[in-house]
């Protein structure tokens, strides 16, 4: 056993020896231990290093508001975790920790010479140099700046673990299971409400692990506290989390808790997750988060070995480790006393206990006296001393006028500080409730409440233990009636012999020294001083925030857990203000530092968003199809045989497509049936087309607009009968139609007798295209006759294709003879292999969206959101035609009439040809008019669509330009990286203008 | 206005950095200004420093109902970048870009800005198409912008995840080099300093209430918490305020206002040189001189002043950060914050004169204010001294919204086929 | 995360399942042709975009699929009620009302 272990006491597991590293240094500790524990019962206090200056830093405190001892934990294989706070890092076989932010050695650390430069490094130095000369900022001082910065080692290879994460309804939430939850708690199960129980450490109990000698109803602490603890696990609506930190208070009661699973043992189980995010609505919240004991601000404050009083009782009394052999304690609050009453019945000799104040109880001192523990009532302390780590201090006495008297030197090893302590309001602010300040107590409670939620215990400002069991039996009791149960009269809870537990907020010690010369630290890791908060007020930094920002207090790693309220007591009296004038930063979430795996959970990788597949998917993959993501979809880009690049299996789809059949996955466009007697109207008002002459069995081209005016999307719609229609979108845009639509429906338009149902997902389709696909199709199509006069370009039937149901289409995206086989889509697969299978006789070819999108260019077809950008309205894309001129009104209509719709320089659709036909524009290159643009160039439109067309053995591209219409054959240029490409303007229809193989 | 230098710093030290000056003055209310701003963000401060220096105006007030640059000066991602596709907007951007680059010497305030470079990933063939229109554009508009494919996009940001089985691959990435970050606050205090140096007054804790019109329609001034001040001309750039003071205007504006969250990470050892965005997994991320990544989140759908958002938004950009970079899953989230950010219909600001005379308006800037700031009080400025636009700032006025001559980012972007 | 009751299914449910879908009681002209050009810019653009109680429509778009309306405080976030496509803007009593 360590040195520092006591003989006997604590809730550690003695037997259970556990070996680790600290540096690369073994080290023993024990089940039960955390690496901070193990760390002190082995006398190591000096565990990293200061941000800013670098200065030896020591372990702090006993929990998670450790700003100071701060480590890497390295598991191996990818799972490294930086800034990892000693005093929560609980204790396994083989753990490994690293310290952090020093080179070469925690102990001599080249960094430490900023300290010397300290003068100069001042709260915001940075703003005030670095300037001169310019050229330096960026070559040498901004390298060297983010050089230095930075904490904890970066991550530097994949994490293995995986986060879970689930949802939880409750009626009452409480959260922390110290005395006031679990009071709490046990009121609010008695009713039978819904409970959970979240609790951040790895033992329910809060500040009573840290409290063995208190007497509940006459029951020791510990005991009391097991039996509450079987009491809430034996009852089945009572959810008890331990190890899970509720870091987030959001809307209407919802708060995120993370729970960590596996960080605390040695050897997870693979399938264990590492945490687990969990989402809680609850009726009611009760919060029993607690209070965090505030350290004092004086020169000297900062050494190793300088350490919370209320931590080093913890480390006593739950750890069984003396922080020190001869322990100071300096303290303005009463609970300090009982830091160094446990410490002197465990026979530690407490040197002396220097009150800030002078009118102590008197049982205190009697408590005292009858330990042989001095006290130096109406103390400061000036200095201190040691290099890693404290060795004495200076103690002298206030006078009645506020200075200071004759030193006098005390020896010490460990110094507990005490300058009382700090209401948990994070998550009470966080709901968005107001708080306010309570003179007596030195601190900010909640005041107003803004949800369904109560405080108890030190977190509302009630730091007795009574006070929080009677407290939370109240809250709970509240909180189930409140959640709608009935509740009897909770518990009152006796404890005996409670000391006193008041104290004076006396954040800046009194010193004989000049203020503006001392260290005297408020943030520990960020190495903000007293000295550093008056200069901010002092050069204009009057409001709370900007004194933070200006001066970076309460920005580290335990976002001012630990130095809020000093920064806010120091600058209320350098602004000679009232502290509840000044008022508090915001409290943001998270509570402590959560992890981004937590937050991502199983959203990653394939999981990040769904991929949505066609019926025909997995033919397409099994046949080596190189697939590209349009929205949510995927879709087959072209189909690669043997070492063919895009280019050459683009041009393969084509030619087979033209010159006898392609067929292709259309399955992915959106598609919505709307059905009843005013479909026809529907639609009159939906598209820029009109719809009611259009007869049954036809279809028609529909133009869809924003009310905007601009191009929102397109589609064929077929109309099946009188009172019924096929309606489809593009691919990426269905989602947005049908929503669209419904708006309408449901708020502009209820009278309309109608009904909208997306069949999306009920209809594979195929696209069959080329002069043989009537010869292929007609043997096993039934119901339909294909003859071309019966069955013109523009047609819907319905019928039988290989003995399926379907909804054939005689459209066209190709400029060829075109037919789209609609099945119900657990056939697609089927027939779309039956048809690869017939087709094989005309060398079908299978082709993907690259060719569809080079064979649609020929034939001048756009492409919204590719020769649209949302800016273009019908005429832009000469489509004037598809507007039903006598239509009283649709959706669009009005701003087509706006005054810069109806000039004439509006950017137009057009044809591009270059000069040279092996020439390929890139999409999106630029137009210019002249021949040698130099910056900032005129650009008068730009490429939207370019392709190299097998077909016609010329480069195409379509593009939009100013008047484009007005310039047919002008000379234009386009400016790419490799020179000036001259085009001549053309029609943007490039194949078969007639239209004659569309009508075969 | 002491001069700050390394030997400042020094000689300043040596007196135990007793005799620094206020960075700005507290001064009361004059009775009347020439120029009255409303709202002390970075841009506010900005045209106020401008209208001095450039326009030799000082009796210029900033009021501020809170404490100044306490809005989205405060609240934002400090991103810098001017490779926007349309000429007025790259022109715009592109103005403030070129003023970021001497900005702390011609304020005497260092503001890190940091041009480590801004990569903006192509997840798709469609955004492959926009992101290589906006690099013609940008060329043949002299603003730098290249195109980097996947493995050079790896080699300037080694944490990048460039699998092609990833959900949303990498297929390419746009970097502007001479873009960056800066420290966000510092932009606040430099102008605020540099303009009081100038003569003005900077009035925080001071919110208007109403703005007062003489009967000819002419701005008269502004009523305030701290009581009536009179003003020739009135400016108002008050980003999320922006609607609720122009109605005190009589002059309602096409700018709603919805919640923006962010986040930053516990401090690192540096790991990440660059800025990086990508819009189509809605995630923007960079790290901090302290440490810290950076991280920006998308708008929520919903009008708020809450400064607030939800849980699940921060859940699905942070997934997407993990996914773009898979080694920083076990980093901690260290605060996270929202702030409101003000949107005109086509994304893009409107910065110009307004129906009344004597009142101008600086709103609408979306996600991009904190990039123009140095742009944005400069043409604001010149705005008001001249009472008529500068030709940059000249097509984005009021009028667009009645007559379609949209200037639509985000459209140009649209995603569908 | 809100949590928002939807007036047909009559109940809370979570924010996830909405879609926001603008400022509500703007009704869309019956003959937009004889509208000017401001008066249209104004229905296109202009909205109330305030500093507490705000009108505005959601889609229970993954359940009901009804759109309908809702008041709300735009600085806490706060539903104050959920109504009915249709009913008309409910007044300040009726909104005093449903908040206790």
């Amino acid at each position: 056993m360590s040195s520092f272990r006591t003989a006997k006491g604590g809730r550690i597991k003695r037997k259970d020896a556990i070996s680790f590293s600290f540096e690369g240094k073994a080290y023993t500790g024990v089940k039960g231990d955390t690496l901070a524990s193990a760390l002190l019962a082995n006398g190591v206090h000096f565990v990293g290093r200061s941000y800013k200056y670098h200065r030896p830093r020591g372990i702090m405190s006993a929990g998670q508001e450790e700003s100071s001892a701060l480590v890497g934990i390295d598991r191996g294989q990818g799972r490294y975790d930086t800034n990892t706070r000693a005093t929560t890092q609980e204790l396994f076989e083989g753990l490994k920790a690293q310290s952090q932010h020093c080179w070469p050695s925690l102990r001599w650390d080249i960094g430490e010479m900023n300290s010397l430069a300290s003068p100069i490094l001042s709260a915001g130095f940075y703003y005030k140099t670095f300037m001169w000369p310019k050229s330096f900022w960026k070559r040498v001082y901004e390298p060297i700046i983010r050089k230095s910065a930075g904490l904890g080692r970066a991550p530097r290879a994949v994490d293995p673990d995986v986060y879970a994460s689930r949802y939880a309804h409750c009626d009452v939430l409480i959260v922390g299971g110290g005395p006031a939850g679990l009071a709490a708690a046990l009121a609010a199960s008695r009713s039978g409400a819904k409970v959970i129980l979240a609790d951040e450490q790895s033992e329910i109990g809060g500040a009573l692990l840290s409290d063995p000698g208190s007497r509940i109803d006459d029951e020791e602490s510990w005991s009391w506290l097991a039996s509450a603890v079987v009491a809430l696990a034996a009852d089945e609506n009572v959810t008890i989390l331990n190890r899970t930190t509720a870091f987030g208070y959001y809307h209407q009661n919802f708060v995120g808790l993370v729970e960590r699973l596996s960080d605390h043992l040695e050897s997870p189980s693979s399938n264990l997750p590492r945490e687990r995010l969990w989402r809680v609505r609850a009726k009611r919240i009760v919060l029993a988060t607690g209070a965090i004991e505030r350290p004092l601000v004086f020169a000297g404050n900062d050494r190793p070995g300088v350490m919370l009083a209320g931590a080093a009782r913890t480390y006593l009394n739950r750890y069984g480790v003396r922080v020190g052999d001869k322990p100071v304690v300096v303290t303005s609050h009463d609970s300090a006393y009982l830091t160094a009453f446990d410490m002197a019945e465990n026979g530690v000799g407490v040197e002396a206990i220097i009150d800030l104040c002078t009118d102590v109880s008197p049982e205190l001192l009697k408590g005292a006296a009858r330990l042989g523990i001095e006290v130096l009532p109406g103390h400061t302390i000036t200095r201190t001393k040691g290099r890693l780590r404290i060795s004495s201090i200076y103690a002298a006495p206030i006078e009645p006028d506020g200075s200071v008297g004759p030193e006098r030197t005390i020896d010490c090893d460990a110094l507990l500080m005490c300058g009382g302590w700090t209401p948990s309001v994070h998550l009470f602010s966080q709901s968005r409730g107001t708080l306010s300040w309570r003179e007596d107590i030195g601190a900010y409670v909640p005041d107003v409440y803004a949800q369904n939620a109560s405080s108890a215990g030190a977190c509302d400002g009630h730091y007795l233990l009574s006070e929080a069991l009677n407290g939370g039996a109240a809250a709970g009791q509240a909180a189930a009636i409140e959640a709608g149960y009935k509740a009897g009269k909770p518990n009152t809870y006796e404890v005996a012999e409670e000391a006193t537990c008041s104290g004076t907020l006396i954040v800046e010690l009194p010193t004989g020294a000049n203020p503006a010369r001392i260290k005297a630290f408020v943030d520990f890791q960020h190495d903000v001083t007293a000295k550093d908060i008056r200069l901010a007020v002092r050069e204009g930094f009057h409001s709370i925030e900007h004194i933070k920002r200006y001066t970076t207090a309460g920005m580290a790693t335990d976002q001012g857990k630990t130095s809020n309220l000093s920064e806010l007591a120091i600058a209320s009296k350098t602004l000679s203000r009232p502290i509840a004038e000044v008022g508090l930063t915001t409290f943001r979430p998270p509570y402590t530092p959560t992890s981004f795996g937590a937050f991502a959970g199983r959203s990653r990788g394939n999981l990040f968003d769904v991929t949505r597949k066609s019926p025909i998917d997995s033919w397409a993959e099994k046949r080596g199809a190189v697939f590209e993501p349009v929205s949510l979809w995927r879709r087959a880009r072209y189909f690669p045989r043997d070492n063919e690049d895009m280019h050459a299996a683009v041009a393969r789809e084509c030619k087979a497509t033209r010159s006898s059949i392609g067929i292709s996955d259309a399955s992915t466009l959106g598609k919505i049936e709307v059905v009843g007697p005013d479909s026809a109207e529907f639609l009159n008002r939906i598209y820029t087309n009109a719809w009611t002459k259009l007869g049954v069995g036809r279809c028609r081209y529909g133009l869809m607009l924003g009310e905007d005016g601009f191009i929102f999307d397109d589609g064929v719609v077929g109309r099946l009968a009188l009172d019924r229609f096929h309606v489809t979108t593009t691919t990426g845009g269905a989602p947005r139609v049908m929503a669209h639509m419904e708006d309408y429906l449901q708020t502009e338009w209820p009278d309309l007798d109608l009904w909208l149902t997306s069949i999306t997902e009920q209809w594979a389709v195929i696209a069959l295209n080329g002069p043989n696909v009537r010869k292929l199709i007609e043997p096993f199509v039934e119901g339909i006759d294909l003859d071309k006069q019966a069955f013109p370009h523009m047609a819907i039937k319905e019928g039988k294709i290989y003995g399926v149901p379907t909804r054939l289409f005689r459209v066209s995206f190709t400029g060829e003879l075109g037919f789209e086989i609609n099945v119900p889509s657990r056939y697609g697969l089927t027939v779309w292999k039956r048809l690869i299978e017939e087709g094989a006789r005309y060398d079908i070819v299978p082709y993907g969206t690259e060719a569809l999108h080079v064979l649609r260019a020929e034939k001048g077809y756009i492409i919204v959101g590719q020769d649209t950008d949302g800016t273009q309205t019908p005429d832009d894309v000469g489509m004037a035609w598809a507007i039903g001129r006598n239509k009283h009104d649709f959706i669009g209509k009005r701003s087509l009439t706006r005054p810069d719709m109806l000039v004439s320089n509006r950017k137009q659709l057009v044809g591009l040809l270059t000069r040279d036909p092996k020439n390929l524009l890139e999409e999106g290159a630029q137009i210019v008019a002249t021949a040698h643009p130099s910056p900032p160039a005129k650009m008068i439109g730009h490429v939207t669509s370019s392709y190299w067309s097998e077909t016609l053995q010329h480069s195409i591209a379509m593009g939009v330009v100013e008047g484009g219409r007005a310039r047919m054959g002008a000379e234009l240029y386009v400016p790419m990286p490799d020179g000036v490409h001259q085009v001549q303007v053309v029609e943007p229809v490039f194949y078969d203008q007639e239209g004659g193989r569309l009508n075969v | 206005m002491t001069r700050f230098s390394f030997p400042a710093l020094v000689r300043k030290a040596i007196g135990a950095d007793k005799d620094w000056p206020e960075q700005w003055a507290k001064p009361d209310p004059k009775s009347d200004y020439d120029v009255i701003i409303v709202g002390a963000g970075g841009h506010g401060l900005g045209a106020a420093y401008y209208l001095a220096k450039e326009h030799g105006i000082t009796n210029v007030a900033v009021v501020e109902k809170g404490w100044l640059g306490g809005g989205n000066t405060a609240r934002n991602t400090a991103i810098i970048r001017s490779n926007y596709l349309y000429e007025e907007s790259a022109a715009l951007y592109d103005h403030a870009l070129g003023l970021w680059e001497g900005l702390s010497q011609d304020i005497n305030y260092n503001v890190m800005f940091s041009q480590r470079g801004v990569l903006m990933l192509a997840h798709t063939v469609h955004d492959v198409q926009i992101f290589k229109r906006h690099i013609h554009a940008n060329r043949l508009n002299g603003v730098d912008n290249e195109w980097l494919s996947p493995e050079q996009a790896k080699a300037f940001c080694p944490p990048l995840n460039i699998s092609s089985s990833a959900r949303y691959p990498v297929l390419g990435a746009t970097l502007q080099r001479r873009g960056g970050v800066a420290r966000h606050d510092a932009v606040a205090w430099a102008y605020a300093r540099a303009a009081a140096a100038r003569g003005v007054d900077i009035l925080e804790n001071c919110a208007v209430t109403g703005i007062s019109r003489a009967r000819d329609g002419q701005v008269r001034g502004v009523e305030t918490t701290r009581g009536f001040i009179g003003a020739k001309k009135i400016a108002v750039s008050a980003a999320a305020h922006s609607s609720v003071i122009m109605d005190m205007a009589g002059v309602r504006v096409p700018i709603e206002c919805f919640p923006l969250q962010a986040l930053v990470s516990e401090p690192i050892e540096p790991a990440f040189p660059c800025v990086v965005l990508s819009n189509t997994v809605h995630a923007y991320i960079s790290q901090s001189d302290k440490g810290e990544l950076v991280i920006g989140a998308g708008t929520e759908q919903y009008v708020s002043y809450s400064q607030g958002g939800p849980l699940h938004s921060i859940e699905h950009t942070v997934s997407a950060i993990c996914e773009m970079f898979p080694i920083f899953t076990r980093l901690r989230m260290l605060r996270n914050w929202g702030g409101t950010v003000d949107v005109t219909p086509d994304r893009s600001p409107i910065l110009g004169k307004t129906p009344v005379p004597g009142l101008y308006l600086n709103g609408g800037w979306g996600t991009g204010g904190f990039k123009a700031t140095p742009g944005a009080g400069h043409l604001l400025a010149w705005t008001i001294a001249r009472d008529e636009p500068h030709p940059i700032n000249a097509p984005f006025t009021l009028e667009r919204f009645r007559t379609g001559r949209l200037i639509d980012e985000a459209a140009a972007a649209a995603v569908a086929h | 995360m809100l949590l928002i009751r939807c007036p047909y299914c009559e109940q809370d449910r979570a924010e996830v399942e909405f879609s926001y879908a603008g400022e509500a009681h703007i009704e869309r002209p019956v003959d937009p042709s004889a509208f000017s050009d401001a008066e249209w810019e104004a229905f296109l653009f202009l909205r109330s975009n305030p500093r507490g109680t705000h009108f505005e429509r959601w889609v229970h778009i993954h359940g009901c699929a009804r759109h309908f309306n809702a008041v709300r405080d735009t600085v806490s976030d706060k539903f104050l009620m959920t109504y009915k496509a249709g009913k008309p803007r409910p007044t300040k009593r009726e909104i005093e009302g449903a908040k206790k």
